[in-house]
């Protein structure tokens, strides 16, 4: 027997509204998190995956479908009473109590002991580094020392998962780096799920072990971070992850057919007919014109970045790509607008689209 | 100040009009502080700094009696209109707005809109028939009249803070396990709790200082300390009426500052 998902969800519907007026914020979604996991739900703003969130801390219930955490349906219990906590976007730090009883506050809801109280709070302040500040208001806190509280808070009761809405939006890019380090060491530390909600596809690649791409309501695709940039299935993932180029081709036979004849073999098997082919711009080469394999292009600009530069081409068919190209140690410069040249990629670059 | 900069303050005559408001707003007051120390029977001519009056008011038992009632009503009235005022606000705030939330609003501050003395005539009308078919004479008809016009009073300050708390907190409480009822009491009400005594206080303080609907409403040796002092003055004017007044004007101004502290505190 397998062991039950940290949490999951069973065609998960969420709307908002009624009748005619409804909007589908979450359009029958089923995900499967893993014990110990670090997930992320990455997607623009308003795709859908707070509500996701909402809907596994228990703030907002389902329209239809299941929540389960730990292999028990808790689609109709109340926040207080499912094993998961939250970290709030604004923090959400009781500002009438002091860090340590903000840290203590779960504990005392749920009717443990003083001593362990104590202990345990005691426990999580030093896990965050923060012991030194127990005593404190909230309001006397940096913003990176608030987002280690709302840590500490939620970690207190030990919780079967923890999500995190969005956490570090509110911190400078520096503190956000340092928070991104802390969270994953919290997370290893710990054991425990974490759900983590971003729209910076950055923060996603490089903390989660896996992460579902979300969009309108839906997820596009689950994976490991290498999975999903290596990999996407659909045109949404392969733009939001990362800079891609698309592609017009026809498969036929395991091979992929451009336009201008230019065939190149598939390593991964794709039915026949018109798709959408990405590849990556930093798995493109150029080279001479009229190599075997090569789509042929004219470059109409190149942008220099110090460590590479970005050449703009157009391919006959009109088709506009970006190729970056490593610079030259002696600084010699790249290629000219309107010189021709051949555009090649090896065949685990080319990325045959679902749609 | 840069040359050219518009200034309202010096426009001709803005001193004198200044000058002008604060001397009608405080001239009166100060006439009546001083006043009630003066030693001569006369409230006009100064014959000396004395507490005779104060001394007289303290004896006086009419006024204790009119006092103690004061205080009752008040703290009654205020306690109960807090309470109420307490549910309207959180009921108005917390939730999404409600179809006829306005309606609420404008409801619950009838007494702000309704001219006094139309709720007077009104309530004495009122009144005397529930009189007349109970036979019931006591307090209870002041006590809940004040109670009623207190309730918008009490409600402004707590509607203003509630409107000012991240409803997030209470989402995070139920988040930790915490019940509807210890959200509550260990989230909401802390933290409108300045919100709820600066209320408590307005409320106090408009009902202390009541005269029309109290005269209305009151049966006979029914008098709190403002209508006792109406009554004093139709007769003859004392320096005991001064030295009243006096008491009254600190206990209102020690009030309504620690009502301002209070509201301050939260920004």
């Amino acid at each position: 027997m397998t062991e039950a998902p940290a949490v999951e969800a069973r065609s998960a519907v969420k709307e908002f509204g009624q009748g005619e007026t409804a909007v589908r914020a979450l359009d029958t979604v089923s995900v499967a998190i893993r014990k110990g996991e670090f997930f992320t739900l990455l997607g623009p703003s308003g795709c859908g995956k707070t509500t996701l969130l909402r809907l596994i801390a228990g703030f907002d219930s389902t329209t239809s479908g299941a929540i389960l955490i730990d292999g028990e349906d808790v689609s109709e219990l109340p926040p207080n009473r499912r094993p998961v906590n939250t970290v709030f976007q604004s923090y959400a730090l009781f500002p009438h109590l002091t860090v340590a009883q903000n840290v203590a506050f779960g504990l005392e809801m749920l009717g443990r002991p003083k001593g362990e109280v104590a202990a345990r709070t005691a426990e999580m302040l030093a896990l965050v580094k923060l012991d030194q500040l127990a005593g404190r208001k909230t309001s006397q806190l940096s913003g990176g020392q608030q987002q280690r509280v709302a840590l500490a808070r939620a970690l207190a009761p030990r919780p079967k998962v923890l999500l995190l809405d969005e956490p570090l939006s509110a911190l400078d890019l520096k503190l956000r780096k340092e928070m991104q380090g802390e969270l994953k060491r919290l997370q290893l530390e710990t054991g425990i799920t974490f759900v983590f909600v971003t729209h910076d596809q950055e923060e996603a690649l490089t903390m989660s072990d896996r992460i579902g791409v979300m969009s309108g309501g839906r997820i596009l695709q689950i994976g490991t971070p290498r999975e999903i940039y290596a990999h996407p299935t659909n045109r949404f993932v392969a733009d939001f992850i990362g800079e891609t180029n698309f592609l017009s081709a026809r498969v036929r036979g395991g091979k992929a057919v451009f336009g201008g004849g230019v065939e190149v073999p598939l390593s991964r098997p794709a039915a026949d007919g018109d798709v959408t082919i990405a590849i990556r711009p930093e798995h493109m080469r150029l080279v001479p014109q009229g190599m075997a394999g090569a789509l042929s292009g004219t470059v109409s600009h190149a942008i220099y970045f110090g460590t590479d530069s970005h050449v703009h081409l157009k391919l006959i068919d009109g088709t506009e790509i970006v190729v970056r190209q490593q610079t030259d140690p002696d600084g010699s410069g790249g290629p000219k607008p309107g010189a021709v040249l051949g555009v090649s990629f090896p065949p685990a670059a080319v990325q045959v689209l679902e749609d | 100040m840069a040359r050219g900069t518009f200034t309202v303050t010096r426009l001709p005559g803005f001193n004198g009009i200044a000058i002008a408001v604060f001397v009608a707003l405080y001239a009166p007051i100060a006439m009546l502080v001083v006043n009630s120390f003066n030693a001569g029977d006369s409230i006009a001519i100064w014959e000396g700094t004395s507490l005779r009056w104060y001394e007289r008011a303290w004896a006086n038992a009419q006024v204790k009696d009119a006092t103690l009632r004061s205080l009752i009503i008040a703290t009654t009235a205020a306690t109960v209109a807090t309470i109420a005022a307490t549910m309207v606000a959180l009921a108005t705030t917390r939730k999404k707005p409600f179809r006829g939330q306005t309606a609420v609003y404008v409801a619950i501050n009838q007494p702000l809109m309704v001219p006094e003395i139309v709720t007077a005539v009104a309530l004495l009308i009122f009144f005397a028939t529930i009189k007349v078919a109970t036979g019931y004479q006591g307090l209870g008809y002041l006590i809940l009249a004040h109670t009623a016009f207190c309730i918008p009073f009490a409600y402004l300050p707590i509607r203003a803070r509630l409107e000012g708390m991240d409803m997030t907190l209470e989402t995070a409480a139920a988040d930790l396990y915490a019940t509807h009822w210890r959200t509550f009491r260990y989230v909401t009400l802390p933290l409108m709790a300045p919100g709820i005594l600066a209320g408590f206080m307005l409320a106090f303080v408009t009902s202390l200082d009541d005269v029309v609907i109290t005269l209305f409403v009151k049966s006979a040796g029914q008098d709190t300390l403002p209508t006792y002092l109406l009554g004093q003055i139709r007769r003859q004017v004392t320096g005991e009426v001064n030295a009243i007044s006096t008491v009254l004007l600190c206990l209102t101004v020690a009030l309504l500052t620690t009502f301002f502290l209070l509201t301050r505190k939260k920004s």
